[in-house]
Formats: C-alpha cells, structure tokens, sequence
C-alpha cells in the first residue's frame, strides 16, 4: 500500500505546486496594477519573469517522480497509437507472433514436461536404473535395455552393497481378475522388496508392502493403483483389508497408491509383491527390470564399481545348478551400465523432441525476419521524422529506446495470445502425440513454459526491433529533411539488410524443407519396407492368457486354445485364425536362449542366443507371412510326439546356407531335438524400422523348456483373426462371445487391428513427420511472403527509376527479368548457405531417419528447385506491376 | 529530450543557499522568498522567478524544507516554506564551504593582480 500513499501525497503536492505558483503570478500582477500597470501588461510581465510556467511545473513535478518511467510510458503510448493507425500492420505482426511463439511455447511444455522436469519422485535424481551391458551374449545385443537381471542377482545386490540406500527388481505381467465384474484382465507390476523403498511415493491409502508379503509361502497381498481403484471401487477407503482374486488366488488389498504414480514407466493396475523365493533361485533367469535409491552423494561411477565388485560375488554365490560351471557367464562380459532413471524413462524419444523444437524454432527465426522486414519498410517511412528528431537533438538511445518498445510491446501483445494459441496447439499435440511419448500425463503449461513464452517474446521483440534500431537510429547525417522523397532510388545501403534478411529466410526455408523431406522419404521407405506380413487392417487381434490357476491341465490349455481357434473360425467372414507368444509390434517380451545345431556343436560350444516365438497352426497363413520352404504347424506338432521348429529366412541362411537347406535339420534349445519343418520370410517383430531379428519358431507345446521334462503349453498368446470385418464393434463382440462360449471366465484383452499396432510401430516417425511437414510449410510460406515484401517494397521505391528506363526505352520483358533476376540473386545465396548449413544439421537427424542417406541427393536438388520456382513466383508479380507503369504519369507526380 | 537546459545563478547550489539562508530568517511563501532575495540582493541578481519552484521542490524532497498550507500576504492559500533541523545544518555547511571557495578565489586573484 505504500506506493498508493506515495501515489496520492504525490497527487496532492502537485495540486499544492499549482496554487503556490498560480499565487505567485497573482500577486506579482496586483502588486505591478497598484504601480499603475494596466491589467493585461501586468500579467503579461508577470508571467514573462516567471518564465514557462508548464515547463517549470513539469520540472518542478520531476523532483517527485522518476522520470525515466514517465517518458518511457509516453513513448509507450506513442507506440500504440501508432500501431492503432496501422492495423494491417499491427494484426499481422500479432498473429505471425501468437503463432509463431504460440507453437514454440506448445513444444517447449512437451520438451519441458518429457525432458527437462524431475521425475515425480522425491529426490528423483538419487534414483538410477540398474542396467547391465553383456557383449558376449551375442543374442542379447538386440535388446535395447541390456541384460535384465536374475533373481539370484537381485538378492546379491540388495543384501552386498555398498552405495544404495534401497534397492529392488520388478517386472510387469497380465492376470485376470475374477469375481468382481466380468473377468478382467489388468496389467499388474511386481515388485520386489526396495522398489517402493526406493520410489519413496507414500501410499493415499493403507501401506506399502511389508517385508512379510514377500514371503513365497505368506499371506498374499495386492496393492491398488489409484486408477483402479476410483473405477473398480469408486474410491472407497473401506476397501483396505478386502480380498480380491487375482489369477483365482485370493489377495488381500493392503494400500493405494496415488494418483499418477507409476513403476519407472509403466501404468499399473494392480502391485503384486513378486515374492522371490530365495531357496530356488539359479544364476540364470534375467527377466527383471532394477532400480535402486543411491546414498546421498554417491555418483553413478562408484555404484558401477560397487555393482561390478558384486557381480564376482553373485557368480561365487550361486550356480546353475550341479555340473554347471558359475563362471561360465565370465564369457558374457557382464558389466554394469547404471544410468539414472530418469534416462531410462525418457529412452529414445529425446533426440525426436529436440529435432522438433529446432525446426519450430526455426520457425520462429524466419517469423522474426519477415517482421524486421515490415519494421525496416515503417522505419524507412518514418526516415525523415527520425532524422528531424535526431537534428533537434534526440540521442541515439533515445531513438533505440523508442523502436525497441514499438516492437517490444507488438511482440508482448503477440506472446499473450501466444498462450491462447499454445493451450490450443498442446490439446492437439497431446490428442495426436505417439502413445509412446513417455510421460505424457506430466505435460501441462506451467509456469516454466510461460515464462518460457515472456522470455521468447521479449526476445523476439528485441531480435526483429533491433535490426531496424541498428540500421536507423544512427543513420542521421544524410537524408536530412526535404532529400529523402526525391532520392531517385533507394540506396545500395538500405537496401542490404533487407536482403541479408531475404538470405537468411530462404537459408532456413531451405534447411525446415529438407529436414521435413527426409522424413517424407524415411516415411515413404518405411511404408515400402515388406513388413514379412499382409493385409494389417484385416488382423483382429487379441490376447488371451489361460493362468494355472484357471486351467491346470497343460494339455487342457491347448485343447482349450484350440477350441478357442476353431470358434472364432466358425464367426462369419473369417477367413482364418492363429496364435502366436507375441505378433509383431506387440512390444512382449520375447523368450531366447542358446541354440544348438545338430552337427555343428564341436565347433560352436557357445552358439549364439536367438529369440523364440510359439505359433500355432495356421498362424503364418493368418498373418500372411510366406512359407518360403516346408510348411507350417500342424495340430500334429502341437499334440503328437514329433518336436518341429520353423527358423525364420535370416536365420535359415546363416545356419544352413538356403531356405531349403534347412528342411529336415535339427536344432535344440535345451535337451529334445526339434526338426526344422519350415521356413517362413523375415518378419520384423521389434518395429518396422528395426532389423527383423533372426527367429525361432516353435509349437506352442514348450516340451523341454524347463529341461526337466515338464511339458507346458504357451498360457500367454495373441490371437490373429483374418477378416474383412476386423475392427467393427459386430466383429469384436462376436470375438469375445466366441471366446466366452469355451470358457466363461477368460478374459479378452488388447482387442485391436493389426493396422494400429502397426500404427502405433511408426507413431514415432509419424509425429516427427507430422510436425516437421507442418514447420517446413510454415517456414516455405512465410519465406514466400518474405520475398514478396521485399521484392514488392523495392519495386515501389524504383517506380520512379523504371519510370525512366521505360522512357530511355528499356523493353518490359527486360524490366520484368531484372527484377526477378534480382531476386533469383538472393535466393541464389541463400540457397548456397542453406545448403551447408543443412547438411551438417542433418548428422543430428540421422538416427530419426529410416533406409535414406541424410545426404538424400533427391531431396537436395527438388528443394532448392522448389525454393527458386517460388521465389520466381513470388518476384514476378511485383516485376509485372513495375512493367507496366506508365513512365508519364511517374514522371509527372514528382 | 534535449539536455536539461536547468539555469543555474552563478554556480550550482547558489540559488539553494539564497532560499535556504532566507528562510533562516523567517518561514515564507514563494512569492516572498523572490521578492526578499532581490531586495536584499539590490536586484543585483536577477533570477529567473520560476526557477524557484524546482529548487524549492528538490529541497523539499530532501528533508531540507517543510512546507504548510498558509496565506499569502494578500489573503490567499498558498504554501508557507521553513527550515527543518537538517536544513539549518546543510546551510551552516554550504556556507562554510562557500566561505572557502570565495576566500580561495579572492587569493588567486589577489595574486594575479600583482
């Protein structure tokens, strides 16, 4: 309140000022009428000793204010009267800035919300993901995380280190939850004990998982995640100490967790306390993600080394088993690549991000250019009030400030609506964003981002005024009053930084349009690329998973797949039905192992690991992958005595030369030799823009995959159904009757189409596309207008010039392709640089680009092409305007 | 705009020490505060009358002065100016320094007009 106080005493002294003065003037006048002065003469005296009176009140008021706030704000009001006389102007420098910083601002709050924002757990970057790095496991180096750590590993690390506060192993599943609803399937993550330790998140309900219910032979316990918990149990806190059943084990809850909390990065319905029973654990079985909560103050090098230390240990401690060698998995080179977690969460989708902000603010520099340009054309306008102002005396900085809070205040008024704008463009980005984008739900427009927005408008503002302020403000000693109309030309100097502005905008014209192209064309390579599949639309897919639980029996299992098989073939339209552990795409996790081939063992004692797929019959005709020699499962192979496998083509040539080579080969995982019956086309399983990883095929029977003779079936499998009816609601409810009618309380989960599987594969490229096609015809417009401006403004300024020229007699088409010439010129050099700059931008994009060079030679010769024929276009108008003057009339009007 | 064109009597701080020193004598209003500073001065110096209001208001700012609502020597509400303590301790000090300026440049003159 202060300032008020000091505001209204303010008021009253100046009120106090104007008496005192008016006073003093009365009482000179009287005092000069009594000496016999007539009225009129007396004040006129009067006041002239007194001097100005304004001026003197103004002075006199200044002792009480500071005066630099005071001017500032005139020159402040003088700007928006000025661009209140401009709208055309005003308008379309406001909506180019709302737009422009609108959209940096929408990418800023992706980048910020993915990248830049801790992770939302206390102390978040204490927490790291226990990753390790195994060269020598050949088969393993197509995994992108590493090698996952086994149970025998967990229980080593958690009870020998040295440098983690807590430290634990999880893994995510599916069950089926009965009893409730209908049955249900819902994503479950198992937890070790330390996880939740380590994420530190208190639960907003009940309690964590205690170490007693990680007792293999305890009491079950389950913990809700706050989704589930509103939408199962409308948010009830009496649920705690109810049982559910989960995979037909009854589970009592025991906590909630809030909302938005997540296992590193994965949305969970139900914690399960994994319950690792010591007693049974071997060196083998590295299924299991890690994390861990570094002590305070310790750096990732000394957990590596701590890590490293307790890996000799973890070998000295366990074995595979009588017979087997521990230190057989030195051959791994197993070696601790600890990163923090936050990495781990974010993955890949960093380098994306960034290409994105780059080119949008690309964008923004090209926005900016064009409206120095309109700047620079108004400062020219006003060249002579300038330079009269200069002449009376205005300093240098006096001019600067004035430009500066003209374009300022337009680049403020445009990063308001820019807020508006980004609110809008996040909306779609998140509606169209790639599911994969990690971190989504922590997206929003906080008060980073809008102070991202101040920062970017003044800046912009500053950037796009500063250019006319260099060129003007001290430009003064020519063009002095009465010069500047009559100049027959606009001189060589004032017209070089407009056209290092139209240099610049076609340099990054260029640079947006051939980043955007090389995604077109990785996009075009990814959509040629055989797939090893047909017909994606047609695909219904589904999963389903059969629990020991529910169904015992192995053979059950299988004849129950079966029966779940010969239903769905039976709905109308359905050409054929399969099943397989994983589809393509899916993002399972695939099973792999060390594989023998029969004959070739005494010279390969290590063979490499390759990863298993479990298909049923017919599933290859279903998908459409070709049987290139042999054949494909038969029910034979899933129930009779004779073990079968089908190798993937890749695999095939390695192993055995050709396709047909292999037929009637044997090869083994553990113990039962299997028969190559087949040989199908590569599939790429892991993305379309992954190499498709050398396969084994075998039955869903996994006979001796436990190498103790337990014959098991594949419990977890999707199911493919070729229709052309894939995808209806009709068709999907048809799908789950046919399922119900063999077992009532199976559930159907992860119903889609083949096609947004697929889809959902090349989300990551389709975003990138999506933006960067945006960016490059946003850059490409406002390139064009920014050539037409110019282009157009010097043709208007030399009407006077080409007047002339017409009457010496100079032809049109001449006059025409001088000025396009000219404008060829600019964009010429542009291009030039452009170039360059381009090809050492694209090294950054390489690894977002698919089966294309970043030095793509068709994207560098159609762009440049592209940029010239526009930039023609955008000269010939005004070119075609300045033909056709009339030299008389130009003539004449000066 | 253009620099302060702020006229000055003399030397800076001249016309502050005049006001000051006139006001040591009694509390005046603007007006009173010329008309005493000519007479005094045998209209010697001739100030600008409107010059005073700046000055007076500077002073004003810095604690030099007061000022209360009174009437002018016609009747009329006008502002009354007087010293404050730390006014009264400014002018003892200005007059000292002044004392020494002028006795330092009547040496040096002194001096040249041997």
């Amino acid at each position: 309140m202060f300032w008020l106080k000091r505001f209204l005493s303010r008021r009253r002294r100046y009120d106090d000022l104007s008496v005192s003065i008016r006073e003093h003037i009365e009482e000179k006048t009287e005092e000069l009428m009594e000496a016999g002065m007539p009225r009129a003469q007396a004040e006129q005296t009067a006041r002239r000793a007194f001097g100005n009176v304004a001026l003197l009140e103004e002075r006199s008021r200044e002792v009480w204010q500071w005066a630099a706030v005071r001017s500032i704000a005139a020159d402040l009001r003088l700007a928006m009267r000025r661009l209140r006389k401009a709208p055309g102007f005003a308008v379309t420098a406001i909506l180019t800035l709302a737009i422009g910083i609108g959209a940096n601002t929408a990418v800023f709050s992706v980048l910020n919300g993915v990248l830049l924002k801790p992770l939302p757990y206390p102390d978040s970057e204490q927490l790291v993901a226990l990753r390790l790095d195994a060269p020598g496991a050949a088969g393993l180096a197509s995994f992108a995380t590493g090698l996952r750590l086994s149970g025998s590993m967990y229980f080593t690390f958690a009870e020998q280190n040295k440098t983690f506060q807590s430290l634990g192993v999880w893994t995510t599943r599916t069950a089926n939850v009965t009893g409730l609803a209908q049955p249900e399937e819902v994503h479950t993550a198992q937890v070790s004990d330390g996880v939740l330790e380590a994420l530190y998140v208190p639960p907003v309900a009940g309690r964590w998982f205690s170490h007693a219910d990680q007792d293999p032979h305890g009491a079950r316990a389950v913990m809700l995640s706050y989704g589930y918990w509103q939408r199962r149990f409308g948010g009830d806190r009496a649920v705690i100490g109810r049982t559910i059943t989960l995979d037909s084990e009854a589970r009592q809850i025991v906590g909630v967790m809030p909302r938005g909390f997540k296992i590193v990065d994965s949305n969970f319905d139900l914690l399960v306390p994994l319950a690792l029973d010591r007693n049974h654990q071997m060196l083998a079985g590295f299924g299991l993600e890690g994390i861990g909560r570094l002590r305070p103050g310790v750096t990732i090098e000394r957990a590596d080394a701590d890590v490293a230390r307790m890996l000799l240990l973890w070998m000295d401690s366990w074995s595979n088993g009588p017979g087997t060698d521990p230190h057989w998995y030195e051959n791994w080179r197993i070696t601790p690549s600890l990163c923090p977690l936050k990495q781990e969460v974010i993955g890949n989708v960093a380098s994306v991000l960034w290409v994105v902000m780059a080119t949008i603010a690309l964008v923004m520099l090209i926005a900016c250019a064009n409206l120095a340009n309109l700047l620079l054309v108004r400062a020219e306008e006003r060249q002579l009030e300038l330079s009269i102002r200069a002449a009376l005396g205005a300093g240098w900085a006096r001019i600067a400030r004035e430009l500066l809070l003209e374009s300022v205040s337009l680049s403020l008024i445009g990063g308001v609506f820019a807020v508006g704008v980004a609110y809008a463009g996040l909306r779609l980005l998140l509606a169209m964003s790639p599911a994969n984008l990690p971190r989504l739900a922590e997206i929003s427009l906080d008060a980073r981002a809008l102070g991202f927005t101040l920062a970017l408008s003044l800046l912009s503002g500053l950037v796009f005024g500063s250019i006319p302020v260099w060129k003007y403000a001290r430009a003064r000693n020519h063009t002095v009053a009465g010069g500047g109309g009559r100049t027959a030309s606009i001189s060589r100097e004032r017209r070089h930084s407009r056209d290092v502005l139209v240099v610049a905008q076609v340099a990054m014209s260029l640079v947006l349009l051939v980043s955007a192209t090389l995604m077109i064309r990785t996009f075009q390579r990814l959509c040629n690329v055989d797939p090893g599949f047909t017909g994606v639309a047609d695909l219904q897919t589904m999963r389903i998973s059969i629990p020991s639980s529910l169904i015992a029996d192995p053979q059950m299992v299988a004849r129950t797949q079966n029966s779940i098989a010969d239903q769905l073939k039976a709905i109308p339209g359905v050409r054929s039905v399969g099943f397989a552990s994983a589809v393509p795409m899916e993002g399972i996790e695939p099973n792999w192992d060390l594989v023998y081939t029969e004959g070739k063992d005494n010279e390969n004692l290590n063979p490499p690991m390759r990863l298993f797929n479990y298909a049923s019959p017919d599933y290859f005709r279903t998908m459409g992958t070709i049987v290139l020699a042999g054949r494909g499962f038969t029910w034979t192979d899933v129930y009779g005595p004779r073990p079968a496998a089908i190798l993937s083509a890749g695999l095939a040539r390695e192993l055995f030369g050709t396709p047909s080579a292999a037929i009637g080969k044997r090869i083994r995982e553990m113990a039962v030799w299997h028969e190559v019956v087949g040989v199908v086309e590569d599939v790429h399983q892991d993305g379309i823009d992954q190499r498709p990883p050398a396969t084994v095929y075998w039955p869903t029977k996994m006979g001796d995959y436990r190498g103790y003779g337990a014959i098991d079936f594949a419990r977890s499998v999707t199911f493919v159904v070729r229709s052309d009816r894939a995808g209806t609601d009709d068709f999907v409810n048809e799908v789950q009757r046919a399922v119900w009618s063999v077992n009532a309380n199976l559930p159907v989960a992860s119903v889609r189409t083949m096609q947004e599987i697929s889809n959902q594969s090349m989300a990551r490229t389709s975003f990138t596309l999506v933006m960067l096609a945006i960016a490059g015809s946003m850059g490409l417009l406002l390139g064009i207008v920014g050539i037409y401006g110019v282009i157009s403004y010097t043709v208007s300024q030399r009407r006077r010039e080409i007047g002339i020229r017409l009457a010496l007699g100079a032809q049109k088409a001449g006059l025409r392709w001088m000025i396009v010439r000219s404008a060829l010129v600019l964009t010429g050099v542009g291009i030039g640089i452009g170039l360059c700059v381009a090809a050492g931008l694209m090294q950054l994009m390489k690894s977002l680009l698919f089966g294309i060079s970043p030095f793509d030679p068709l994207t560098y010769v159609t762009i440049p092409l592209l940029l010239v024929a526009s930039a023609a276009m955008a000269s010939y108008l005004p070119a075609r305007r300045a033909a056709a003057v009339d030299p008389a009339e130009v003539l004449r009007s000066e | 705009m253009v620099k302060k064109p702020e006229r000055r009597d003399l030397f800076p701080g001249a016309l502050e020490l005049m006001i000051l020193q006139s006001l040591r004598l009694k509390p005046m209003h603007g007006y009173a505060l010329v008309k005493h500073i000519q007479r005094v001065s045998d209209d010697l110096l001739q100030i600008e009358e409107g010059s005073l209001y700046p000055a007076l208001q500077r002073m004003l700012r810095q604690g030099l002065l007061e000022s209360e609502m009174g009437t002018s020597a016609k009747g009329r509400p006008t502002r009354i100016y007087q010293l404050t303590g730390s006014g009264l301790r400014h002018l003892e000090q200005e007059v000292s320094s002044f004392e020494q300026m002028t006795a330092g440049i009547s040496r040096v003159l002194a001096v040249a007009k041997i």
